[in-house]
């Protein structure tokens, strides 16, 4: 990792968010608002099948009888759900291969740094890239099909895994779970389908980049990951968006499946436009994301690095049900500016022997707000399970918030817990020590932030583990001196 | 030749006490010079100002670091100037390795000094070279920067990173407290390789034993934010036979520091 070090570094010191342009893409936009004809209007466009469109209103009917949830420690001003649009897309997306993509997109994706040519991408990772409500391209398809790997936009899952779709979609996230899965039930438009066959490793990083693009738009990507028996997948997500004084909500879910002795690591890299540094616009990421260890020996483990977004709501989960899963959850959450961040995870014990992991680090800056809120519950049948729990604040300057709460319901005397928290500030001591060696303060905060991180980091697949940290400087500047 | 570092009438001061009270010292490359004196008559403040901490307040006076202003420099300035300071007490940055921390640094030194960065192979080179002149395992390249070291390991490592940065002038406070005589013997010999005409040492010490192996050319006696006595070496011994009550200035009224003598 020392090799990138001097780039990071020097990526600290360009300014501001790097990805908010607004490519010059054609693109079909639904009409302004949320009703059933708005439904219709998508299962349309995407042709999907008649299920999905009982199976969309249900969820919309229930929706309309939600109310938003309060309870998450960040404030902001009540959201216009009939203020927005619920669908866009770009015009030119039908391609039959990678070659036929509008060179518009083909750019912004190249300006992102995710080169849509097979040959160009980083080797050992394949790409499924979503812009706004669809999803645009993606790579390496063939070789995976060979291993029977399925690897495709959520799109053309339904239309040609409608068994597999039918089964656990939904699943672990049931569209009665919140008001924004229910949201996100009714209106999702893409998103990426994975699927790995028993005893398959699969070869490759399978990643999704999002892109939101349009304005006045939502983004509601569904993301469905099973792993078959004693199978391995490894998946990222990443994402950016515009610059915009206007804030956008972004509702996603995503539900994992380990089925016996199959492992899914998921790991995400949050840098959605954050907000200006008076906290006019950026997004708000309203998302729900749970994996179900169901078989056995499986294992669940979400890594993520959080940096972006105006207002995060989220809590990767795991269900251990197997007995002797395990379920582990790294998490990095930078608030700076004005950003609030209110994240953590659950991880819900049924299986005998099942184990969970727990490492947060909050990091928060300016006048930010930075909760870590977790959840830990061992059922009665959950017999010998055992939690871990480690949940550190780092503080930088003196305007800003970290706060935690932890949650432990312990219902089998068996069971095992242990939590540790710690909140500590970024010392003066520690700053000069590094300037009088030569480093200057912008770069000592990137150090020891990264040095602070460093167990979390170590859980991102190499090149994403490089990109995370460059992010962490960036997102900390101007947070000293 | 032109000295390194002149310090002229320099009056410091924190939460309004004045602690150096009208410094006087010049310093020319080639030169050792010791700084004594009792706890507390603010040789480390005189350190911690040279290296530019932000909370202490230059009333008055003029530090001049090779003909530049030095009070106007930032930290990071001083040191990329070639100015190094070995900590009396050196700080813990957990997460961050000894290879990552000194790397960074030291490439940062090198641009001013128009040097190409070192590549990681280079680097680990040069490191393991210079830890070995100090008896430090090439094994701390790994670790988190003074985590869990021991106190002799903190004051190696200090003066490995004077040997790895080669500044033109080190300040190096105390660096001999609680150090066996080993140890001691150990950082003194890092410290002697580093001597040459170009470079400059000032030694902030308590006890006249670390000028056994480093030999001074010139010992300053700090009493209560003055430097009130200048000499040759023997002074030093003189000041370990007498303590340093005899120097107490008769026209002070205020109550002086006793020598602590731990
Ligand atoms: N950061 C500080 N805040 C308050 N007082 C300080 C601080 N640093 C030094 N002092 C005071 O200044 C005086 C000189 O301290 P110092 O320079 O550490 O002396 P020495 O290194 O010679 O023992 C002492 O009285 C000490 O208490
Ligand atoms: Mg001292």
């Amino acid at each position: 990792m020392a090799v990138q070090q001097d780039d990071i570094l020097q990526q600290v010191t360009s300014a501001e968010y790097k990805y908010g342009f607004v490519a010059p893409i054609e693109e079909e936009i639904a009409p302004i608002g949320l009703n059933e004809e708005i439904i219709r209007y998508i299962w349309e466009r995407k042709g999907e099948p008649e299920w999905m469109l009982e199976w969309r209103l249900r969820a919309y009917r229930h929706w309309k009888t939600m109310q938003e949830p309060r309870w998450a420690k960040v404030v902001y001003p009540p959201i216009d759900y009939q203020g927005i649009s619920y669908y866009a897309a770009p015009k030119k997306r039908h391609v039959r291969s990678l070659d036929e993509i509008d060179p518009e997109i083909r750019r912004m994706f190249e300006k992102l740094g995710i080169p849509l040519e097979e040959q160009k991408l980083l080797a050992g990772v394949a790409v499924d890239a979503v812009l706004d409500s669809a999803s645009v391209a993606t790579t390496f398809k063939e070789k995976l099909a060979e291993l029977g790997i399925i690897f495709c936009s959520m799109s053309e899952a339904i239309q040609k895994y409608p068994e597999l779709v039918q089964k656990y979609l939904g699943s672990v996230v049931p569209y009665t779970d919140n008001f924004f899965a229910a949201l996100n039930s009714a209106v999702f438009s893409d998103g990426s389908f994975v699927y790995v066959p028993p005893g398959v490793r699969c070869p490759m990083e399978l990643s999704t980049y999002f892109r939101i693009n349009a304005a006045r738009t939502g983004q509601f990507e569904r993301t469905l990951i099973i792993a078959d028996e004693g199978s391995y997948v490894s998946y990222l997500e990443g994402c950016t968006a515009p610059m915009r004084d206007e804030h956008q909500l972004h509702a996603a879910v995503v539900e994992l499946i380990a089925l016996d002795g199959a492992e899914i690591k998921y790991s995400t890299v949050q840098n959605w436009y954050p907000g200006d540094r008076e906290g006019r616009g950026g997004i708000y990421n309203f998302v729900t994301k749970r994996g179900i260890c169901l078989g056995k020996e499986s294992k669940i483990s979400w890594t993520q690095v959080e940096t972006g977004s105006a207002i995060t709501w989220k809590y990767p989960s795991v269900i251990l049900k197997g007995e002797g899963s395990v379920g582990e959850f790294y998490s990095v959450a930078v608030t700076n500016n004005f950003q609030q961040a209110d994240t953590g995870t659950k991880m819900i014990h049924i299986g005998r022997h099942t184990r969970s992991r727990i490492v947060s680090k909050g990091i928060a800056a300016g006048r930010s707000s930075n909760t870590y809120r977790g959840l830990v519950r061992i059922l009665r049948s959950a017999d010998h399970a055992r939690n871990y729990t480690q949940c550190d604040s780092l503080l930088i300057g003196s305007s800003c918030g970290a706060h935690t709460f932890p949650y432990i319901e312990v219902l089998n005397p068996t069971a095992v817990t242990e939590h540790e928290a710690t909140t500590s500030k970024i010392g003066e001591d520690m700053l000069f020590y590094c300037r009088q060696r030569g480093i200057s303060e912008e770069d000592a905060v990137a150090l020891i932030v990264n040095g602070y991180c460093r167990e979390v980091l170590s859980h991102l697949p190499m090149e994403f583990a490089v990109e995370a940290q460059k992010l962490l400087a960036i997102s900390l500047e101007g947070s000293v001196g | 030749m032109e000295p390194i570092l002149i310090i002229r009438n320099l009056r410091v001061a924190i939460e309004g006490r004045e602690i150096l009270r009208g410094v006087n010292l010049e310093v020319r490359p080639g030169e050792v010079h010791a700084i004594m004196g009792p706890n507390g008559s603010g040789k480390s403040t005189l350190a911690a100002v040279l290296a530019g901490r932000e909370e202490y307040e230059v009333l008055e006076g003029t530090v001049l670091f090779e003909g530049k202003n030095l009070l106007e420099m930032e930290p990071e300035e001083r040191a990329r100037a070639g100015l190094f300071l070995a900590f009396q007490y050196p700080v813990e940055i957990p997460g961050v390795t000894m290879a990552t921390f000194l790397r960074t640094a030291l490439n940062e030194i090198r641009k001013v000094r128009g040097l190409e960065p070192l590549d990681p192979v280079a680097f680990l080179k040069l490191a393991r070279e210079r830890m070995e002149w100090v008896d430090i395992d090439p094994s701390f390249l790994q670790r988190s920067v003074n985590e869990g070291f021991s106190g002799g390991e903190k004051k190696r490592n200090e003066i490995f990173q004077l040997l790895l940065l080669e500044p033109r002038l080190a300040i190096l406070d105390e660096t001999d407290s609680g150090l066996d005589i080993d140890a001691l013997k150990i950082v003194a010999s890092g410290v002697n390789r580093m001597r040459s005409p170009e470079r400059a040492f000032v030694v902030i010490t308590h006890y006249q034993r670390l000028l056994n192996y480093i030999i001074p050319d010139f010992v300053h006696v700090l009493y209560d934010g003055r430097i009130v006595r200048s000499g040759g070496k023997e002074l030093a011994l003189e000041l370990e036979e007498r303590g340093y009550d005899w120097l107490r200035p008769d026209s002070e009224e205020v109550i002086l520091p006793t020598v602590d003598e731990r």
